[in-house]
């Protein structure tokens, strides 16, 4: 049985200095050079060892965007991905997560079955890493995220992944089909190859458009559809440094974190 | 005319270029302090394709262009110009002759390993008393009916130590003067090859150039490369390719070094102000992206000329004549520029401007550039 894979990837400014639409609230994306985003091209790389233990293994990556998000396609083809779908339609701009998981969704529907869906963790332009969990739910599949040790057993069905928490791992067992999260911690992509390059450029990227993804343009995608509005973009103020309070027993260390409140009028 | 590059040298350049940040540019500084030529770079250039890009895919090319071949080694140079010489010597002087000279089987026999890196390949044409002046010649082949058996020289090789596989130039018939010279394929098993001495040279440190010693080297028959007598025309057209080639390798050192001196500039102040603030320091630098920019244009030029199968000799010779002359002139601004910073081994362009010096020497000297030019000019 040959794997399918479908990775989510997402086409994002090369920058921090990326200006704000003062009317939408939304990314102003002309001029800025674009990527692929970072947690996606580790998902994508997953997907790529996995043809590489098994090459029958079948890649598609799935992307919404403007037409120039093919540019992103042909890089991931040039990685070695298999195929690459354009989600693409003025109806589906301004889309919130909720909006862009139903169109990607949908997209998702027509490629067809899938033994593992895997997107990165999030964004480094929106960064809400909402969009592959709303796939999973959507899709009614289990879903691990934070994904940063990958493993699938010879039956090509079991899976473990080591799953991180900000102070540890949890190890979780998973079976296909199930939606995965990538962490940078998972791998190191891969670079495109010369001649894969030459392939990817001249292979035809489907664009699917409102129409053929089924999607209802005025309740399930778009911006006047999406439930969430961005109201401000801005760069929060760096958080102070913290204080480490010394102290020989744990209840030395609390006297001395209540007096810190207390001077500090917090109680 | 249309001076857009394609969507496969876009991707080329920004997939090099992120490599040669990411691989190149950290063990720069090192490999060329110690000598050493970069395996572990070839190995990773090898699997992702640099050593056969303007090469059809049947013979496991990458089945690219001449202009996204020049871009790799324009790429890999601005961060070392050894490295960049690497790919340049095995592309544009091994592989090319064998795929526009070689017979079918000597291409399916040859071209699989080297196109992919498996085995890297240097040419053999100079001599201790033959560089340009090819007449020269003092390698002999003889014809032993069932065998060629080859005796002589070869200094200077690029490569050398590292390749496995090597179009050498030698006299066939004395009597016949450039019609008395041929081709021939030579692996570094052959009974009676060796390396001899290395050279340890100014620049381009972490590049083998080594000598090659044939001492009754048994060719085969079947390895003549192109007809007998054909080896002065190999060697010049695989010249006028390799032109570009080098003439790339100056670009890339030019644009790395001017690169460098920009950072440089806006970050160091001098009387009150930045460097970049002054402007006859900025004039200089003016002058020295418009002969940058005028490089590319010419190498571009050459290399289009190339894939569009048009004579392109002299369009070469004038691309490689002026970009080496440009390195050298930017990369000695650089270090200028830099003060005693740059005159440092803790700042890259002292070793840029060592490195650019070969740039105006080795295959076809400017002043043999010039001969070409010349000839084009005026008649032969």
């Amino acid at each position: 049985m040959a794997l399918k894979i479908i990775v989510c990837a997402k086409q994002v400014p090369d920058t921090n200095e990326i200006k704000i639409d003062p009317i939408k609230k939304t990314l102003i994306r002309e001029g800025v050079p674009s990527i692929l985003n970072h947690d996606d091209a580790n998902a994508l790389e997953e997907a790529l060892k996995i043809k590489d233990k098994w090459p029958d293994t079948h890649i598609t990556v799935v992307t919404m965007g403007p037409p120039q998000a093919k540019d992103m396609l042909i890089e991931c083809l040039a990685m070695g991905a298999d195929e690459g779908v354009l989600a693409s339609d003025r109806a589906l701009g301004g889309s919130d997560t909720w909006a862009t998981s139903n169109a990607i969704g949908a997209a998702i529907k027509k490629v067809g079955d899938f033994d593992i869906l895997f997107a990165g963790r999030q964004a480094i332009d929106g960064d809400t890493a909402q969009v592959g969990p709303q796939l999973a739910e959507k899709l009614g599949i289990p879903q691990v995220t934070y994904v940063q040790e990958f493993e699938i057993a010879d039956n090509k069905t079991d899976i473990t992944v080591k799953r991180a928490l900000e102070d540890g791992y949890e190890l979780i067992k998973i079976k296909t089909p199930c939606m995965l999260t990538a962490i940078k911690e998972l791998n190191t992509p891969r670079y495109m190859s010369i001649s894969g390059i030459f392939d990817a450029v001249k292979k035809d990227i489907p664009t699917f458009n409102a129409e053929f993804l089924g999607v209802d343009v005025d309740h399930e995608v778009g911006l006047e559809a999406s439930p969430t509005n961005v109201f401000r973009s801005f760069t929060p103020a760096p958080k102070g440094k913290g204080e480490m309070l010394e102290g020989d027993t744990e209840k030395e260390q609390v006297d001395k974190l209540l007096v810190g409140l207390k001077t500090k009028h917090v109680i | 005319m249309n001076f857009q590059l394609t969507k496969e040298q876009e991707f080329v350049r920004k997939m090099v270029r992120e490599f040669a940040t990411n691989e190149v540019e950290p063990i720069a500084a090192d490999i060329d302090k110690e000598h050493r030529f970069p395996e572990e770079n070839v190995k990773k250039m090898a699997e992702l394709g640099f050593f056969g890009i303007p090469f059809p895919k049947e013979y496991g090319g990458a089945g690219g262009d001449n202009l996204s071949y020049a871009i790799t080694v324009e790429e890999l140079s601005r961060q070392c110009g050894s490295t960049g010489v690497i790919v340049s010597a095995h592309t544009s002087l091994c592989c090319w002759p064998i795929f526009g000279w070689g017979t079918e089987e000597q291409k399916q026999k040859y071209l699989p390993d080297l196109l992919s890196g498996r085995k890297l390949g240097a040419f053999g044409l100079t001599e201790p008393n033959a560089g340009t002046d090819s007449k020269g010649q003092q390698t002999r082949a003889e014809d032993k009916g069932d065998h060629w058996l080859i005796n002589g020289s070869k200094i200077f090789i690029t490569n050398g130590g590292y390749a496995e596989t090597f179009v050498v130039i030698a006299v066939t018939d004395k009597t016949k003067g450039n019609k008395g010279i041929s081709a021939f394929i030579v692996e570094k098993d052959f009974e009676g090859f060796s390396v001899g001495k290395i050279e340890d040279k100014m620049g381009i440190c972490a590049s083998s150039t080594a000598e090659l010693v044939f001492q009754n080297m048994k060719v085969p028959k079947e390895n003549l490369l192109g007809g007998l007598g054909d080896g002065f025309k190999v060697a010049m057209s695989t010249l006028d390719g390799g032109r570009i080639g080098i003439g790339v390798q100056a670009l890339g050192i030019a644009q790395g070094a001017f690169d460098v001196t920009v950072d440089y500039m806006k970050a160091r102040k001098q009387f009150g102000k930045r460097l970049a603030d002054m402007d006859a320091l900025r004039f200089e630098m003016a002058a020295l992206a418009t002969k940058i920019e005028a490089s590319r244009l010419l190498l571009y030029q050459a290399a289009s000329l190339k894939d569009a199968h048009l004579p392109y000799g002299k369009q070469s010779a004038m691309a490689k004549y002026f970009a080496s002359e440009t390195a050298m002139e930017v990369t000695t601004k650089a270090v200028q520029f830099h003060g005693g910073y740059g005159y440092t081994r803790d700042y890259p362009v002292e070793r840029m401007m060592r490195d650019a010096k070969i740039t105006e020497i080795y295959e076809g000297t400017t002043e043999a550039q010039k001969l070409v030019i010349s000839g084009a000019v005026f008649g032969k």
